[in-house]
């Protein structure tokens, strides 16, 4: 057996999701037998078995990808409940196992993928699914790239043609629930750990979270930003939200205004002091980018 | 303290992990440490209060970068993507050598985020002294691999861990990051001497040190970096001190994390093992 074979087949087992006891399973989905293959695999000693020995790994695997997955996501947690959580997240990660060096990654598919498989979130599925969008909006806000702002002196240059550029970390959340006021709650009763490191997790560590009551059904237009390193959300007004959306299209701004503010009876002049408002005030939250 | 080619000729003394529970601690009280080791992925984004903080350290500290995922040990080949992020740190702290793990983690593009065990073979030794010069030449900085903890040995095995060990960093001519809480933990739970193991390493290769703690269960011992130093580990470093001279030396501490006077005590207790001539001046 070569280091690419052996790697295959010790990742094959210590990515079975565990058992509900939190042991490694006895078989693999094909019906082989794990403690087979941990003999043909591993060493066992005086006091352990090579499943024993296997398990350990299997154990780490899940503990440190559960927690990290529990912790970015403390919202949906809050809303389907903790042993529904547990369940959605091991269906996750056993299909989408982790693509990069970081966990902080980790939860990048999961919106696709609860979209495929509503029956982790069946009852809450549209509440489920903002508060999926909003908590990765937040962890990407987080640590994404703030380029250079364009500048009020540069807005003095401004024309129908100009196009702006929107911050990487700006995310633009149309919710058909008001999620947000739920996730801050949530959030203020469970600290959030920022880093990785090289120990091993001892045991899950996941706090428990309390069940939420739903939020009522009603639009909001959410910006989530990042502002002097802390991560914000702010609601827009539906007119205001249609633009900056049509501007990081990458629309230019006349256009962008013409789509998204223009309706019939509807004037620019009309329209003017509004939109200085807009871009004074989104200017001065840095939400624009130089090109 | 002595340096060499491996640690960038650096004389660093003893550091501690930079935790984010310290911050508000170190930003405030401003104390003085030889110098941090950062965890290279908690640093590899693109913005935001990661860099933010970590620059403000960087005004007043001396950084050390020390990663969790390059995975020289996993058959598949390194990630440009991560090495593009890591020497983009490199640029920001000015690490004056640069540490990762001699293990593997990653599976056909797949991560695991452990830290797992080399079957020690031949084959294996080369393709991660190959990975490890490749990482090195791109990065343009020192490099040094660490021993990690194991729960776990290999049928397919051809020799020791202390001998894969040296077969890598002869091979890939590299630094170790030579971890005596890994190596006792190691040696409970395959039943070697630890001493053995160190009597092999060579000392001319130990760009750094790690000391930690760890967890005792009934029949393993988990390398979870969340209690004081041991003194059997602690003897360790002191056969090390006494092979390789004084090493710059790091305390590990990651999880139910002190306050930071605390885990510094424990970290400064390493000069008690130091000549005595170099114990003040340290």
């Amino acid at each position: 057996m070569n280091l690419e074979q052996l790697q295959r087949a010790v990742f094959e087992v210590t990515r079975q999701p565990l058992t509900p006891s939190e042991r490694m399973r006895p078989r693999l989905p094909d019906g082989r037998l794990v403690r087979e293959i941990a003999n043909a695999l591993i060493k066992p000693n005086d006091r352990m078995t090579s499943f024993e020995r296997l398990q350990i790994y299997n154990q780490q695997y899940w503990f440190r990808i559960m927690g990290s997955l529990s912790e970015d996501f403390p919202g949906l947690r809050s809303l389907v409940g903790e042993r529904k959580f547990e369940k959605l997240a091991v269906a996750y990660l056993n299909e989408c196992p982790s693509e990069s060096f970081t966990l902080r990654n980790l939860g990048s598919r999961l919106e696709t993928w609860l979209r495929k498989h509503r029956e982790y979130v069946a009852g809450v599925e549209r509440v489920a699914f903002d508060m999926v969008r909003l908590e990765w909006a937040d962890i990407d806000a987080f640590d994404s790239l703030d380029l250079p702002r364009f500048t009020a002196t540069a807005s003095g240059q401004l024309s129908g043609a100009t196009i702006f550029r929107l911050q990487p970390h700006l995310h633009l959340l149309d919710l058909a629930y008001a999620v947000d006021d739920l996730l801050i709650h949530v959030r203020r009763l469970n600290a959030r750990s920022e880093t990785v490191s090289n120990a091993v997790i001892e045991f899950p560590k996941r706090t428990r979270i309390r069940r939420s009551s739903l939020p009522n059904p009603g639009k909001a237009y959410l910006a989530v930003y990042r502002l002097q390193g802390a991560v914000y959300f702010k609601r827009l007004k539906r007119d205001g939200f249609a633009l900056l959306r049509a501007l990081g299209e990458g629309k230019p701004l006349e256009e962008a205004i013409e789509v998204a503010l223009l309706r019939p009876g509807r004037r620019v002049d009309r329209i003017g002091p509004q939109l200085q408002e807009w871009f004074q005030e989104w200017s001065s939250l840095g939400w624009f980018a130089k090109s | 303290m002595p340096a060499n080619r491996f640690n960038g000729n650096s004389d660093y003394g003893v550091g501690i992990g930079l935790r984010v529970p310290h911050y508000q601690h170190i930003f405030e009280k401003k104390p003085v440490v030889n110098w941090f080791e950062i965890i290279s992925e908690n640093f590899m984004v693109d913005g935001g209060l990661p860099l933010k903080n970590l620059d403000q350290i960087l005004e007043r500290y001396r950084v050390v970068q020390h990663g969790v995922s390059m995975y020289f040990g996993s058959a598949e080949p390194l990630n440009r993507e991560h090495l593009k992020r890591l020497k983009k740190l490199v640029k920001r702290t000015k690490t004056p050598w640069l540490t990762d793990h001699l293990c593997w983690g990653s599976v056909d593009g797949r991560y695991t985020h452990d830290l797992i065990p080399m079957p020690y073979t031949f084959e294996a030794a080369k393709i991660a002294a190959q990975k490890i010069r490749e990482a090195r030449d791109f990065l343009e900085v020192p490099l040094a691999v660490e021993n990690v903890s194991s729960y776990a040995e290999f049928h397919v095995s051809e020799m020791k861990e202390w001998e894969f060990l040296n077969e890598v960093v002869e091979d890939a001519d590299c630094g170790i990051l030579l971890d005596v809480n890994n190596i006792y933990v190691s040696s409970r739970n395959h039943g070697f001497d630890p001493f053995e193991y160190l009597k092999s390493v060579p000392p001319e290769r130990v760009a750094q040190i790690h000391i930690a703690g760890h967890t005792k269960y009934q029949k393993y011992i988990l390398d979870t970096h969340d209690h004081p130093v041991i003194d059997p580990v602690w003897a360790l470093y002191a056969r090390a001190i006494e092979m390789a001279g004084p090493t710059p030396t790091l305390l590990e501490w990651d999880d139910r994390i002190p306050s930071f006077n605390e885990v510094h005590r424990e970290a400064l207790k390493a000069k008690r093992y130091l000549p005595a001539q170099l114990q003040e001046a340290s």
